[in-house]
């Protein structure tokens, strides 16, 4: 356990490690973090190739998709569960805040290592489990599960519906796998926090990225217990034939959607929280100004955190659920929209006089906020239940989801690569390249979401394989062509980063230990930073991590820890 | 500027009680998740216990409830032998313990071992249902806990403790208060 971090200051860090103990089972917290960050990448693959034919199907229907052939209902409906739950648990999760976790928390606050790098090393494993096991799912008999990621039953409860058995088990595995693997890490990142600070290093002068991720651990961790609760009682259900969810059998359907919403609403935020922290230490050091309202946005990150375990039912206001819940659970709704503005709202005031330097990093936070806006203000009117009600079962939420969590995930998580990318690998990611990468994600992600919010307006309804069994949505079909082709082109330029990794891990510039004179205590650590991180002396850390451009000083940054060379 | 450090040992006990504690709260919460769907079924429109089912073993459940309690007073006896230095005392205290934990768990098998028998399944009613995976869940906790206990009491024997070296003990003891604590909840809410 603790054992280990004190280990690094009596033997250094110069031992010899094999190939397995360095690159597969490794306990050191930045390879955790690089394993991460590959798995989320090849699931996303995956995911990226299922949103291809969900909207080839959408758009072209009963024309077989390129490189697949022809995607029928039923594959329709298996594509769009496994799809959602890739992409939300498998590449979300580990992108956003397993990746970042590992990799940045202990160097931002001075420690050698997670407080159990043990328990690190099975969290990565225990995840990589999950994604085979989702994985394999496509390939048993029966097929993979097929009720929607969000697994409503009786569908999902029951083989009698679906003809799915093996795959319905290995779904709800999988999920295990991904909520005991995220507990445990978020467990390990909130006790590295608590316990390894460097000296100096007050709650005050902690870095947002690091405040942000662990708002998230404490997310996750108070929400995952229900839904565990729900799948254990699901896989009862499916696996040893009790009827906690079957009505036939005495159950209750709704039961499923309450616990699996009031773990369901927070993981947004889960996901979203990493974005803003990201997006705070990047502006700061681009704006060279310090974070606007550091406290302020801590008490409305705290606000934010306790309102999420109060506002779930707004997924479930067309469910058959009480309709005097609905007003309360609008209130609380529209409440929570109150700590994010003032948080977004501080972002901006960080951006006012500010000495900008629109470097690759800092534009991808911009497009994070642009697009996010959306995402926030759309949720608004599905949050009054009256507006929901009439949205809820259309393209109108697919297209302010996707609006929610695709910048969050991809905008500020790219931000967070771009900006962390030298401190990863000890290279520069070529700049050109990123910038494309940049503008097209930016164009053709709105090209593909943007049509949808009409598309539901115009009442279209989500999770049907083929429009053009129904007149009344020929309409749409020109919109989703549209929507289509530019997803196509969205997940076409990722290639673009791939190109960018490849070229610049091969052929990139060196980069030097703090490429944008930042503050906070990575930058001090070498790039890559060895084993152990610091050598034989830990920072001391001496101020905030936002002092830039004090007046009346020579240079415009002020690094938190002093004693160690810069 | 003040720069406090806490030695390592000092380091580590922070870490794993932080830790488990935190482990408890996700555990708290996923019971949480459980007793709360058994509560929406006991309050739905259908009756809970009805007349003519079969009656479970409340007498031989209430002594086990106590069994459990009694276990979680004498391991917090033991810890406080063992920080009074009392080491004979906290050895016997904490076999004490571990017997009375494999005595619970072997009264609700013997007692499951009955229920079966009378047709009491895990398929035959959502009330069945409930019993066998909620009670289960709990005993698979106490199973767990034990298991940490027998190592801590293997240990104990070869007097790997002392009173500023405990941080085996600290950690099973918070985590079996969880599963004695939680017990007598689950008690009240299935049995009664």
């Amino acid at each position: 356990m603790s054992q280990d971090q004190q280990g690094h200051d009596e033997h250094g860090h110069e031992h010899q490690q094999s190939f397995i103990s360095h690159y597969i089972f490794s306990t050191d917290h930045k390879m955790i973090g690089k394993q991460f960050l590959l798995l989320s990448a090849i699931m996303a693959c995956f995911g990226g190739f299922m949103a291809y034919l969900i909207r080839w199907e959408v758009a072209f229907p009963n024309t077989p998709a390129p490189f697949f052939g022809l995607v029928t209902p039923d594959k329709f409906n298996a594509i769009i569960t496994l799809h959602g739950t890739i992409m939300i648990f498998f590449v979300g999760m580990p992108f956003l805040s397993a990746f970042p976790s590992n990799f940045l928390v202990p160097l931002m606050i001075g420690a050698r290592d997670m407080a159990f790098p043990k328990l690190n090393m099975a969290s990565f494993w225990i995840t990589f489990v999950g994604a085979v096991l989702l994985v394999s799912s496509i390939f048993v008999p029966g097929g993979p599960v097929a009720g929607g990621w969000v697994g409503y039953p009786p569908l999902s409860a029951s083989s009698e519906f679906t003809g799915v058995k093996i795959g319905a088990v290995l779904w709800i595995l999988a999920l295990a796998c991904a909520l005991v693997s995220s507990s445990l890490g978020g467990m390990n990142y909130l006790v590295t926090a608590a316990t390894l600070r460097a000296p100096g290093m007050t709650f005050n002068r902690i870095p947002m990225t690091v405040w942000f991720l662990l708002a998230s651990a404490i997310t996750f961790f108070f929400s995952a217990g229900p839904l565990i609760a729900g799948a254990f009682m699901m896989l009862m259900d499916n696996a040893f034939g009790t009827g906690f969810f079957l009505p036939a059998k005495g159950g209750e359907p709704m039961l499923w959607e309450h616990l699996f919403w009031f773990f369901g609403h927070p993981e947004v935020y889960v996901l979203f929280f990493p974005a803003l922290g990201f997006g705070l230490d990047i502006m700061a050091t681009f704006t060279r100004k310090p974070v606007f309202g550091y406290k302020l946005i801590l008490w409305c990150t705290g606000s934010a955190v306790a309102l999420s375990y109060i506002v779930w039912a707004h997924h479930m206001f067309m469910s058959g659920l009480n309709p005097l819940l609905a007003t309360p659970f609008s209130i609380t709704t529209i409440l929570i929209s109150v700590p994010f503005a003032i948080i977004i709202f501080c972002m901006f005031a960080t951006l006012r006089n500010g000495a900008i330097r629109l470097e690759l990093p800092f534009l991808w936070i911009i497009g994070f906020l642009a697009t996010f806006l959306i995402g926030g203000l759309t949720g608004i009117f599905l949050g009054s239940a009256s507006a929901d009600i009439y949205l809820h079962g259309t393209y109108f939420v697919v297209a302010h989801f996707h609006y929610t969590l695709f910048p969050s995930v991809f905008f500020g998580g790219f931000g967070a690569v771009y900006y962390w990318f030298p401190k990863m690998y000890g290279k520069k990611l070529n700049e050109k390249l990123g910038f494309l990468h940049l503008a097209l994600t930016f164009i053709f992600f709105n090209g593909t979401f943007w049509p949808l919010f009409k598309v539901g307006m115009g009442g279209m309804i989500r999770r049907i394989a083929d429009p053009s069994f129904y007149p009344q949505y020929h309409q749409f079909q020109g919109l989703n062509a549209f929507a289509t082709v530019s997803a196509i082109c969205l997940i076409a330029t990722q290639v673009i980063f791939l190109w960018n990794l490849v070229l610049s891990l091969n052929h990139g510039p060196q980069a030097e230990k703090n490429p944008y004179q930042s503050n906070t205590l990575e930058w001090i650590a070498d790039s890559p930073p060895p084993h152990g991180n610091w050598g034989p002396v830990l920072p001391v850390v001496t101020s905030d991590p936002y002092e830039y451009s004090k007046p009346g000083e020579a240079k415009d940054w002020q690094p938190q820890a002093t004693n160690l060379p810069v | 500027m003040t720069v406090t450090t806490m030695d390592s040992n000092q380091r580590a006990l922070v870490s794993a009680k932080l830790a488990i504690l935190l482990f408890i709260t996700a555990e708290v919460m996923f019971f949480g998740g459980l007793i709360s769907s058994l509560v929406v079924f006991r309050s739905g429109p259908d009756p809970w216990l009805a007349p003519g089912q079969l009656r479970l073993p409340l007498e031989v459940t209430a002594v086990n409830t106590l069994v459990l309690l009694v276990s979680g007073v004498t391991f917090h006896l033991a810890y406080r032998a063992l920080k009074a230095a009392q080491a004979e005392k906290f050895k016997k205290l904490l076999t004490t313990t571990a017997a009375l934990g494999i005595l619970f768990l072997a009264i609700q098998g013997f007692e499951w071992v009955r229920l079966l028998k009378f047709g009491l399944t895990l398929r035959a009613s959502i009330f069945g249902g409930f019993f066998y995976c909620l009670v289960g869940t709990h005993a698979l906790h106490v199973l767990g806990g034990l298991i940490a206990l027998l190592w801590v009491l293997r240990r104990a024997w070869a007097d790997a403790y002392s009173p500023e070296k405990f941080l085996g003990v600290e950690i099973c003891r918070i985590y079996w208060f969880f599963v004695a604590g939680l017990w007598p909840v689950i008690f009240f809410l299935v049995y009664l």
